[in-house]
């Protein structure tokens, strides 16, 4: 039993040690994917989620399997969090036809709509009205299921955010909106791109409850998140959670990072969401460090093995181009 | 047969519908006591209730979203769209998302929602409330179009659209909603990417889209005293578009007009005439094709401004004329 922290009643140790070993997967993943990038073996682009891997998982920890996500550009860590298999993540960035997408979506595109993941979006803030849409779903056929919506700082500032979390507010739907604040939208620091000090704060505007949690401490995510969640669930309505982290690893491949400095990154590297969970569990007592070593390099298999199986996957044939525009 | 409107067999087709199916649903601005801005709507509250007659914010964006993310996950939503113009207002939804999820997820999930819009100009409502922008969907692949002419096809082609499991772009002419015509009372289906003729002749095929559909058969009529026998084909999809019937009218009538009321530059009549100049109808032509299309200006408000800024009958009859004194020769 944890005794030095509160947990949604959910979730057991059993779940806390799975976190942190999904942690581990979502951190190799992105960076055998920033290797391969280097490689030239992966083409196009990726936006890396290192160092944010505890709002994805402990967002996606408190939902049940029924329930739904919504993702970003940045979405390989929802994915991962959402229980997606990483063998077709990474076939699918590989442009296989053994990826979720047949080789057709790529990083920007991942989705397993029959497991509840509705997305990845390229368009900045474009995923907030599906989720809303699904929210409605939920209602209207009254499913039970939630909607987390996971959206950054920079989609904050998009059109389609105030339009569409007014609407899941006046029609009271089962979505959480999640912005993973990690303090730059491209090379834009949130610090000159909004006003206000807290993204969250906007939630007064439509009516509803907006909090900020440390997006670097997966038991401050899972918390603020469970208690949006259960209100969802309760018919309650929407809410806003902010989640405030730091990318590691610049917004894209071809990122220079001249707009933030290498003493910040330092200080936020030393807020590792991965270390301070390992610190939690050796200290509760519920792994050793042996045990916790020995997760990471079972991660580390994983994503190697995952690696292995998109590269041994057949490439799409030209035949498939024009296949599934239409149902 | 009974008589009723156009407006009447929108509606009828969506109530039927939503009777039928509980799935189905109506989502936009001022659809619900007010009636919609055309009136298109009213009484539909009161049957079916505010959950599935859903007033919406003005929030084009959100509301496409919306109606998206519902189609996605098991809905089939009919998105009312007060004016087409206001599709600009909603585009990254309808054109990022709508027509790309199913691709970009390679072939998992669909989006079987139709987005209906009045279209078009001739309300005196001038530049941003009168456009007939439907070549800009025609572009982009997973959308289908439609643009219904007459009561009859109107409630067929909307029950069409509703099966649809693909978004599906459902253009309503304004000047159309009072029109009247013979509509069977139960529910029955037009496929997509069928054409009609409209009027069968053998001098000049026209090929005219929604409103135009009309000035062409007055063309037609005014032509006949003549002697000039036009034959007037409607494809009432654009997407898809039923290429056999254009290329077999033309093997007939080896001419071509193509008319809509959309600015000609740019416009859909120009995949037409290209269709037309890459099948073997081609060899058939005795005369090079002609457009006909709305002038490239914003609509104007000035009630006869506005009449000249989109072709009219006495346009269409001249186009006419002019591909009947004009022959193709060979330049041996």
């Amino acid at each position: 039993m944890i005794k030095t922290v509160k947990l949604p009643p959910q979730i057991t140790e059993e779940k806390l040690v799975d976190l942190y070993k999904d942690m581990w997967l979502i951190r190799y993943f992105d960076e055998k994917v920033d290797e391969f990038f280097a490689k030239g073996m992966i083409h196009g682009t990726t936006h890396l989620c290192v160092g944010q891997e505890a709002s994805a998982s402990g967002a996606c920890a408190v939902l049940e399997n029924k329930d739904k996500i919504t993702s970003t550009h940045r979405g390989h860590g929802h994915c991962i969090a959402k229980g997606a298999e990483v063998n077709k993540m990474m076939a699918e960035l590989f442009g296989r036809t053994t990826g979720y997408c047949k080789g057709k979506g790529g990083s920007m595109h991942i989705a397993d709509v029959d497991k509840g993941n509705l997305g990845a979006n390229g368009i900045v803030g474009g995923g907030i009205p599906l989720a809303v849409g699904a929210g409605l779903t939920s209602k209207m056929k009254e499913e039970g299921y939630v909607v987390l919506c996971f959206f950054g700082d920079g989609a904050s500032n998009e059109g389609s955010f105030h339009e569409a979390i007014n609407l899941a507010s006046i029609w009271d739907l089962p979505v959480v909106f999640i912005c993973e604040n990690n303090q730059y939208g491209m090379s834009g620091s949130v610090k000159e791109m909004v006003n206000i000090e807290n993204i969250a704060d906007r939630a007064a505007a439509y009516g509803i409850p907006g909090k900020v949690v440390d997006g670097n401490d997966i038991i401050d995510v899972m918390n603020g998140v469970n208690e949006a969640v259960e209100r969802a669930r309760n018919g309650q309505g929407p809410t806003i959670i902010e989640a405030k982290t730091y990318r590691w690893k610049g917004h894209s491949k071809s990122d220079a990072k001249k707009y933030r400095t290498r003493e910040e990154e330092k200080e936020w590297r030393e807020k590792d969401p991965i270390a301070r969970l390992r610190k939690l569990l050796i200290d509760e007592g519920i792994l050793t460090e042996e045990k916790a070593d020995q997760l990471k390099q079972e991660a580390k298999h994983e994503i190697e093995s995952s690696i292995e199986f998109a590269k041994n996957s057949p490439e799409p044939s030209v035949d498939e181009l024009m296949e599934d525009i239409y149902a | 047969m009974r008589e009723i409107t156009y407006l009447e067999a929108v509606r009828e087709a969506m109530s039927q519908e939503m009777r039928e199916n509980k799935d189905v649903f109506i989502l936009g601005e001022d659809i619900g006591v007010y009636g919609g801005a055309f009136g298109v709507t009213r009484g539909m509250i009161e049957e079916f209730g505010p959950e599935r007659v859903r007033n919406t914010p003005i929030s084009e964006s959100a509301i496409a979203g919306t109606a998206i993310g519902a189609a996605l996950t098991g809905m089939r939503p009919i998105l009312e769209l007060q004016f087409s113009d206001f599709i600009t207002i909603s585009m990254d939804q309808i054109v990022n998302q709508a027509a790309k999820l199913r691709y970009m997820y390679g072939g998992k999930g669909k989006v079987p929602m139709v987005l209906r819009t009045p279209a078009g100009s001739g309300t005196g409502a001038a530049a941003q409330h009168s456009q007939s922008l439907e070549a800009w969907m025609t572009h982009i692949p997973g959308l289908k179009v439609v643009q219904p002419s007459t009561a009859y096809d109107v409630k067929g082609l909307l029950k069409a659209a509703m099966d649809d499991d693909n978004p599906v772009i459902f253009y309503e002419h304004k000047l159309l909603y009072k029109t009247k015509g013979d509509v069977p009372e139960e529910q029955y289906s037009i496929p997509l990417g069928k054409a009609d003729i409209k009027r069968e002749g053998t001098d000049v095929t026209i090929v005219a889209t929604a409103i135009m559909v009309h000035k062409a058969l007055e063309a037609a009529a005014e032509l006949d005293k003549e002697g000039i026998s036009i034959e007037v084909v409607d494809p009432r999809t654009l997407v898809p578009l039923d290429t056999d019937t254009i290329v077999e009218s033309v093997k007939k009538t080896s001419r071509l007009v193509v008319v809509h009321e959309a600015v000609k530059r740019g416009g859909y009549g120009g995949e037409i005439a290209s269709a037309i100049a890459e099948s073997d109808a081609f060899d058939y032509l005795d005369a090079p094709i002609k457009r006909v299309g709305g002038k490239a200006v914003p609509i104007p408000y000035n009630p006869e401004l506005e009449k000249a800024a989109v072709p009219q009958v006495p346009d269409i009859i001249e186009a006419v004329k002019e591909t009947l004194n004009k022959r193709i020769t060979t330049h041996a």
